[in-house]
Formats: structure tokens, C-alpha cells, sequence
């Protein structure tokens, strides 16, 4: 099994706080990664640490090792913009940039470097179909996103996470804020999709978990207690934290 | 207990009340005295000319040069610390968003600044006109003004854009865009109508300023017709007709304040009326 992301003694620290202790995971090219755990337990900020979104904040202080493709992503010469390029990131509530529906998609084609309108229209439409997106939004392409509901922004958002080509797909909870019927389309795609993306998803549902995850990292406190292929991890368990977990003990 | 919560609800919302009405009647009457003053001494030839031989004299003429003067004028400020304020209200919200300490000194500073009475600008204007050899004119006018209503204009647009919820930055950034394009593309169109209100508010302030022009932009009874010469303006127009021992000079004063306070109030209710809609389309979560 090929490893797409490699992550070596990965510690974060908050101030004084330690968020992260010595993460060590290696999550699996082309393949559904389930970062599961209770809330608090340091799991968007892994997440966060591979787009190193973590750039933004300040207080935080990262030390370790990312390793994709074999080069470290905290590289003094890392090119920052390229490496969040081939991550396309679905957040917990979808954040649509505040331009019409197809510009929120075209934006992120010519970040890609796609040049030529109807190159850009024609592509628009494949990404809004990919996303099943395109029927609803066929006759208001220019108004503005944000007047679309939450879970029809959720997924112009996949659209465009998916537009910058990405080869990774990082997801912070992405369901959380959706309907049903949202929710169990931007899992299916999920599925879909695995054979060309490898995915990350953070969640703190089970039932998500079991439902998609072919590979589990299991957090607890800022540490990874356990990971392992999904069948292994939720039918034999072999720390005690897991089994208490998966049992519903905590969360 | 409970009947002293309620007393002391009822003793707070009366004095509220009272303290609102207060402002309101307050408000009222000097709006109502402006209109009521100024209405008598309002004519066409007011608004329509510039003052002839003898207009502090109460004879013919009107005040059209000081109308033109504070537009040109306050125009000419507002344009230009917008081009300044704005790329320091983005700079401040994005390029310097690890810097929070930083950012805080600046907020600091500006709103010191803010504080800083007109008149010492006026002060400052001249001592700079003194220093590189510029005369009272309407280049001197707009560069104090813009001096004056620039912390206004940064402070007012920093309040909007640190709005900018940080999920649409890390969703920007996770496409790869760079700092500028996040600045320019997605926090100016985001807060759009922010900027615009304070671009307004920046526009009253400017208008409405007498004592930073005094020394500054001087006064004269023609129509700007260069940078270079004097230019006339609303507020030290009142000031000059105020001033007058001629009762009719005196009401034109009134007449003066009454096309300043209109000119203000449409400003404000359009920078209003942008900022309701700016509620409306924002992001809904």
C-alpha cells in the first residue's frame, strides 16, 4: 500500500499548551483516511497542519516532520501556494467566496492556470455536474453564492476544492452542518471519487466512520492511540481507549 | 428581591428614555432652528451664484463658491485617503494577521490620532505648506483634510474587514491564492459595502470640517478654478457670514448651514441605506 502523507513526531503546541504529542501516522494514497476522536482532541489542527494553515494562527508552534512526495512541507523553500493547491479543503460550514456561483468555480480555475473562457465554462459545468450541483444552480450561475442554502454551498465548495486538481482531499467534519440529504451525497462522493483522491476526513460521528473509512487514525487528548485498516480497528480493537470509545464511553 | 429587579428596571428604562428623548429634542431643535433660520435668507441666487461686490454687506450674490469648494475639496480627500486607507485596512487584516500585538499598537495609535482636534491639523497643514512652499490653496486643503479624515477612513474600513470570518481566508489560501489576492479579491469584495459606508462617514467628516481648512485652503468668493488658488468652503463660509454685524449676512449664515446639513444627511442616509443591504447579503450560516 503506497503512503500518500507521512507525518514524523508531529508536536503543536498553543502557548504553553501541548495540543499535539509526537503524532506518527502515515495515511495511504487513494484511500478513505477517518481521523476519529472525541471533540477537542487535536484533530482539525492535524488536519490543519497538512495545508500548514497553521501558518495563520500565531500561537501556534509546530515542530516534526510531513512528508508527501517525500518532501518535508515545512521546508524553509516549500512553495506554500502549490503544496495548499493539490489539497482541496472542505471545511466544517462551507465558506463560499463572495462572488457569484460560477466565479467562486472559475476562481479556482485560474489559480490552476487554466486560461481561455470557454475552456473555464466548459469546466465550470463538469465540476458543478461532479458536485450534482449543476441542476439547481443551471439558470442562477451569476448570482451571487452566498444566497444558496448550506448544503448547496457545501458542495460548490467540493466543486471547487475539486477545481484546483488536487490529490488530496483534506475534510474537517463536512457534514456537520448539513441536511441529510447533503450529507449522505458528499459521503457517496466520497466514495466515488477514492480511486483518483486520496481523502482525509476528519469526524467525530462513528457511524460516519464506519460508513466510509477505509483507514482509521484513532486521537485521543492530542495523541493517536491507534490506526489501522477501518476492519481491523472496529472489529478488533487493540487498545482499551478504542474499545471503550467504539463502545460509546466517552464523547 | 424581585421587587427591587423590577424597580430597578423600571428606574433604568425611564432614565433611558428620558436620556433619548433628551438627545432627540436637542437634535430637533437645532435642525428645526437651521431650517427655520435658514429657509428665510434661501433663494435660487444663493445657490446659484458666487458672491458680488458687497455680498457680506447684504447685497446680491450667493454662496455657490462655497458649495463647489467643500464638494471639490472634500471629493478631492475623500478619493485620496481611500487609495491610502485601503490598502492599510487590508494590510493591517492580512498581511499582518500573525502580528496581533502589532496591529493592536497600530489600532491604538489611530485612534489617538482620531482624537486629535481639527484644528491642529489645520496647525500641522500650514507648518507643512510652510515647509515644502505651498500657499493657501485647494492642493493644501485636500492634503490636511485627507490628513484629518485618514484615521477615520482606516479605523472605520479596519472594523469591516476584521469581520472577514478566518474560514474564508484558510478557504481561500487552500486554493492557492497569495496574500494579495486574498486582500484584494476577497476582502474588498466581502466587505464592499463596509468600505463604502466608511468611505461616506470619511466624506462628512471632510465636508463638514472648518478649522483644518482655515489656514489651509483659505477663502475666496470665486470658483476653484486651479489647486494652486484658494478655494471657498460651507463651514468657514458660515463662519465669515456669521460674523457680519448685517442681520441679512447673519441669516444667510443660517441658509449656509442648511445646504451643509443637507448635503451631510444625504451622505449618511445613502451610507445607511448600503449598509442594511450589506446586512442582507452577507454570508448566511
Amino acid at each position: 500500500m503506497e503512503t500518500a502523507i507521512r507525518i514524523k513526531d508531529l508536536n503543536v503546541f498553543a502557548g504553553k499548551t501541548q495540543i499535539l504529542h509526537d503524532i506518527n501516522v502515515e495515511i495511504p494514497k487513494n484511500k478513505i483516511t477517518v481521523i476519529l476522536g472525541p471533540s477537542g482532541c487535536g484533530k482539525t489542527t492535524l488536519l490543519k497542519c497538512m495545508n500548514r494553515l497553521t501558518d495563520l494562527y500565531p500561537e501556534l508552534k509546530v515542530s516534526g516532520e510531513i512528508l508527501i512526495n517525500d518532501k518535508n512541507i515545512f521546508d524553509p523553500g516549500a512553495d506554500i501556494s502549490k503544496l495548499r493547491q493539490s489539497m482541496g479543503l472542505l471545511s466544517q460550514r462551507p465558506y463560499p467566496l463572495p462572488m457569484t456561483i460560477y466565479n467562486n468555480i472559475a476562481y479556482a480555475l485560474k489559480l490552476r492556470g487554466v486560461r481561455g473562457r470557454r475552456k473555464q465554462s466548459i469546466l465550470v459545468m463538469d465540476y458543478l455536474k461532479q458536485a450534482n450541483l449543476y441542476e439547481e444552480v443551471r439558470k442562477r450561475l451569476r448570482e451571487p453564492a452566498s444566497r444558496l442554502s448550506i448544503g448547496q454551498q457545501q458542495r460548490l465548495c467540493l466543486a471547487r476544492g475539486l477545481a484546483v486538481n488536487p490529490d488530496i482531499i483534506l475534510a474537517d467534519e463536512p457534514t456537520s452542518a448539513l441536511d441529510p440529504i447533503s450529507s449522505r451525497f458528499i459521503d457517496e462522493k466520497f466514495q466515488e471519487i477514492k480511486p483518483h483522491f486520496t481523502i482525509v476526513v476528519v469526524t467525530h460521528v462513528l457511524r460516519q466512520a464506519r460508513r466510509i473509512a477505509d483507514n482509521v487514525i484513532f486521537m485521543y487528548m492530542g495523541e493517536v492511540v491507534e490506526q489501522g485498516s477501518a476492519s481491523e480497528f472496529f472489529e478488533n480493537p487493540k487498545e482499551e481507549k478504542t474499545k471503550s470509545y467504539l463502545e460509546g464511553m466517552f464523547n | 428581591m424581585k421587587r427591587t429587579l423590577k424597580a430597578e428596571e423600571t428606574f433604568f428604562r425611564i432614565l433611558m428614555n428620558l436620556t433619548t428623548g433628551f438627545i432627540f429634542i436637542i437634535l430637533g431643535i437645532i435642525i428645526y432652528s437651521v431650517f427655520e433660520k435658514g429657509m428665510k435668507a434661501m433663494s435660487w441666487e444663493m445657490l446659484t451664484s458666487v458672491p458680488s461686490g458687497g455680498y457680506y454687506y447684504g447685497k446680491g450674490g450667493g454662496i455657490l463658491n462655497a458649495i463647489v469648494g467643500s464638494l471639490v475639496l472634500a471629493f478631492g480627500a475623500t478619493i485620496l485617503a481611500f487609495l491610502i486607507g485601503l490598502p492599510v485596512a487590508l494590510y493591517m487584516n492580512v498581511f499582518l494577521v500573525r502580528r496581533k500585538k502589532l496591529v493592536n499598537l497600530i489600532r491604538f495609535i489611530l485612534d489617538l490620532i482620531w482624537g486629535v482636534p481639527s484644528i491642529v491639523y489645520g496647525a500641522f497643514g500650514f507648518t507643512l505648506m510652510v515647509f515644502i512652499g505651498l500657499q493657501t490653496s485647494l492642493l493644501a486643503g485636500i492634503i490636511t483634510v485627507t490628513l484629518f479624515i485618514l484615521p477615520i477612513m482606516i479605523r472605520s474600513m479596519d472594523e469591516i474587514l476584521r469581520t472577514v470570518p478566518m474560514g474564508l481566508s484558510e478557504a481561500t489560501y487552500s486554493l492557492g491564492s497569495n496574500k494579495s489576492e486574498l486582500a484584494f479579491k476577497i476582502f474588498t469584495r466581502q466587505s464592499v459595502s463596509g468600505i463604502i459606508t466608511a468611505v461616506l462617514l470619511s466624506f462628512g467628516r471632510a465636508i463638514g470640517d472648518a478649522a483644518s481648512v482655515l489656514f489651509t485652503a483659505g477663502y475666496t468668493d470665486n470658483l476653484p478654478n486651479s489647486l494652486m488658488e484658494p478655494v471657498a468652503t460651507l463651514p468657514l463660509s458660515i463662519f465669515f457670514q456669521l460674523a457680519s454685524p448685517v442681520p441679512e449676512v447673519q441669516a444667510r449664515a443660517y441658509a449656509s448651514a442648511l445646504v451643509l446639513t443637507i448635503i451631510i444627511l444625504i451622505v449618511s442616509l445613502f451610507s445607511r441605506g448600503l449598509g442594511k443591504r450589506y446586512h442582507k447579503t452577507k454570508i448566511n450560516f
